[in-house]
């Protein structure tokens, strides 16, 4: 058979297949990285081409924090818009998983009914992916200390952002804040860069991981470089609203959003939807993005609100140093009982170091009532260093979260805890009480 | 739980000086908890703590009683790479002279003759410490127990590249019962020599170390006013913190 024919008999051969993979493996109970393993074996090009001939292209969300939420918002923001977005809802976030969740959308011919894919991708596995799929769009998030057992160092991870970069057709949206990926526009010859960024005033909320060196008056680094014009900027952020400036005017929408470093990714959401859209005001329908945006709620467990015995109960997810820093500023301890849950499992990254470049001086007047996790010795040799009074310590984190709650009883809670910790504090917590989700 | 054994109402025993070196381009994965520790500890012991920091360019400083460095990016390590050789006799001085120091993972390296990267470029280093380091591609990740003749069991997370092998000026802190430590091969982890302590391990070291700690402190004071009265911290939770970090996988 000629080369072109048998590419050809490929799309109609590996998608029926992929299905039935797919349907099998589903009935078998098995995970959804199978069926896209099989057609990626058969027809490499499969997904390049479902993908690459979408009216909108392929849009990709990278970075070490907040890609789940800020996927999430980028998809809410342009289905306001009437788009039909392909995403990898099922946060199997790697290429055959994202090939899975393609078979399981595309007719029998191979064809996906989707005007944009948009995509979130680790870093550990955006290379490969943007190298058979080159994506229209890409919005960089940060570079954060996150698990560098696993990827070595923050540079490196850097370079894959900078790969991801390279590899993007039209438009590279940056975060002027964080130097290492601002940077990235330096390197970049054909494509159009956009940035968000924060008021000045929100700076010191942002730490990166170059500044975020805890001595007292220690001075900052010296001549940073004139920052760029931003597409979108934060400018303020109240209880339960953001301030964002674009097209220079100010705006203001409420949002149920929780968390500073969430609503900054608000921005970077809101500055790829409109690039997508077309950029200016009249191609995107402000007021229904605005309104699409305040209702976007953080994806599953980045911050969540629960309610237990009539008090809230915020679970923060905290998985680096800069992600626990802005979790401690983002959500002061005034009036509330604190929890500590640290584990030290492969997901959450075994290396306990981080917890040395935290602040807890800002849990020192009300102290810390509970400690628990694989770890929970560490963080309270953390904050004994750092005089914060510590109530219980306790490995377990189920006796742990008991007592937690009956010790705190009818006060407000909140709950630091690293990925795997509150895996099981859900757990737990949906077995000693009802819970409600508020957001 | 009370921080100080001696409490900050009595007289101070003295002052002791810690210089961190590069924090602004060598602090990672911690480092800064190792500076910390000494801070709060040499408090601990009824002694004033004074931490000052040496960044590049900065004025060395006078009448410094411990030197710390930690590790960093390799693009940390180019920039501190001019200043670190103009500092190399003031650095040496103090280490002959038995200036207690702690040098971690990257300045441990550069401490060194030289680290070698894998493209065969050599660094130089200032040759304090008679080490050589080699650049691999084989990553060594996870957590470390070291077997030490002077402070018991250390514990720890390492996390490095560069292989180091010792030279006969240098004896090694330790042998590895869990993790690789220095390189694949030799089995030791660390280095010591006159009153450097020098280690790969990160997690920080000091906080579930303190013999290390106090180690540094003690050899601090004795060196500058003859004797060290140490205090009475107290190491409940270090000890805890040790307990568990010992029965968790690499
Ligand atoms: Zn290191």
């Amino acid at each position: 058979m000629p080369l072109l024919g048998y590419i050809q008999s490929m799309v109609f051969f590996s998608v029926p297949l992929g299905k039935l993979v797919r349907r099998v493996s589903r009935l078998r109970g098995g995970g959804s990285a199978l069926p896209g393993l099989v057609v990626e074996k058969i027809d490499p090009g499969f997904m390049r081409r479902t993908l690459t001939t979408l009216p909108h292209g392929v849009a990709v969300v990278s970075g070490t924090n907040g890609k789940t939420t800020t996927t999430k918002m980028v998809v809410e923001l342009l289905e306001s818009q009437g788009l039909k977005v392909f995403t990898n809802r099922t946060g199997s976030n790697f290429t055959r998983g994202v090939a899975a969740a393609l078979l399981g959308e595309v007719d029998w011919r191979g064809r996906l009914d989707a005007d944009v894919a948009v995509l979130e991708l680790d870093e550990a596995h955006a290379v490969h992916f943007v190298n058979s799929v080159p994506p229209r769009y890409c919005l960089l998030l940060n570079v954060l200390r996150d698990q560098l057992d696993r990827f070595g160092e923050i540079d490196k991870t850097a370079q894959l952002l900078q790969h991801i970069a390279a590899k993007t057709t039209g438009t590279v949206v940056l975060n002027r804040e964080d130097p290492r990926v601002a940077r990235i526009a330096e390197t970049l010859t054909g494509q159009e860069v956009k940035y968000f960024g924060l008021d000045d005033s929100l700076l010191s909320t942002f730490p990166n991981d170059d500044d975020m060196r805890a001595a007292p008056g220690s001075p900052a680094p010296a001549d940073l470089p004139e920052k760029p014009a931003a597409d979108v900027v934060l400018r303020a952020v109240g209880a339960d609203s953001a301030e964002f400036e674009y097209d220079g005017a100010r705006v203001t929408t409420a949002m149920k959003l929780r968390g500073v470093y969430n609503i900054f990714n608000a921005a970077a959401a809101l500055t790829l939807a409109r690039s997508i859209c077309g950029g200016g005001a009249a191609d995107a329908d402000h007021e229904t993005l605005l309104q699409a945006l305040s209702q976007v709620a953080p994806a599953f467990g980045r911050g969540e609100s629960l309610t237990v015995d009539g008090q809230p109960l915020d679970l923060v997810l905290v998985k680096n140093p800069s992600g626990f820093r802005l979790g401690l500023k983002s959500f002061p301890a005034g009036g509330y009982a604190t929890m500590i849950a640290i584990n030290d499992n492969y997901a959450d990254g075994r290396d306990m170091s981080w917890l040395w470049d935290v602040e807890f001086d800002s849990l020192r007047e009300g102290g810390v009532d509970q400690l628990t996790g694989s770890r929970a010795y560490d963080m309270a040799l953390r904050l004994q260093y750092d005089d914060v009074r510590i109530g219980a310590v306790d490995t377990e984190i189920a006796p742990a979260l008991a007592a937690f709650i009956r010790e705190a009883q009818g006060k407000p809670k909140r709950i630091f805890c690293t990925y795997t910790a509150m895996l099981a504090i859900r757990r737990e917590l949906s077995k000693i009480t009802r819970v409600e989700v508020v957001s | 739980m009370s921080q100080a054994g001696a409490g900050f109402a009595e007289e101070s025993k003295g002052t002791i000086k810690v210089a961190q070196l590069y924090p602004r381009d060598m602090n990672i994965y911690g480092d800064w908890g190792n500076a910390l520790v000494l801070q709060r500890r040499i408090g601990w012991h009824g002694y004033t703590p004074e931490l000052v920091e040496y960044n590049v360019g900065d004025e060395f400083p006078e009448d410094v009683d411990i030197i710390v460095g930690g590790g960093g990016q390799d693009s940390g390590q180019l920039v501190i790479q001019d200043d670190l050789q103009a500092r190399a006799g003031v650095l040496k001085d103090l280490a002959e002279d038995g200036a207690p120091m702690l040098l971690i993972c990257g300045l441990y390296q550069l401490f060194g003759r030289f680290f070698e990267t894998r493209t065969g470029a050599v660094i130089p280093g200032i040759g304090v410490l008679d080490v050589e380091t080699h650049g691999t591609d084989e990553r060594l990740i996870g957590n470390v127990k070291v077997s030490t003749p002077e402070f018991g069991e250390v514990l720890g997370y390492e996390n490095h590249s560069g292989q180091t092998t010792l030279g006969s000026g240098v004896r090694p802190l330790g042998t590895v019962p869990k993790g690789t430590g220095n390189n694949s091969s030799d089995g030791h982890e660390g280095a010591r020599y006159r009153n450097i302590v020098a280690s790969y391990l990160h997690g920080s070291l000091l906080p579930k170390n303190p013999a290390i700690a106090d180690f540094l402190i003690r050899t601090a004071a004795e060196r500058k006013y003859g004797t060290f009265v140490p205090g009475n911290p107290d190491d409940r939770y270090a000890e805890l913190a040790r307990e568990h970090a010992a029965r968790r996988p690499r």
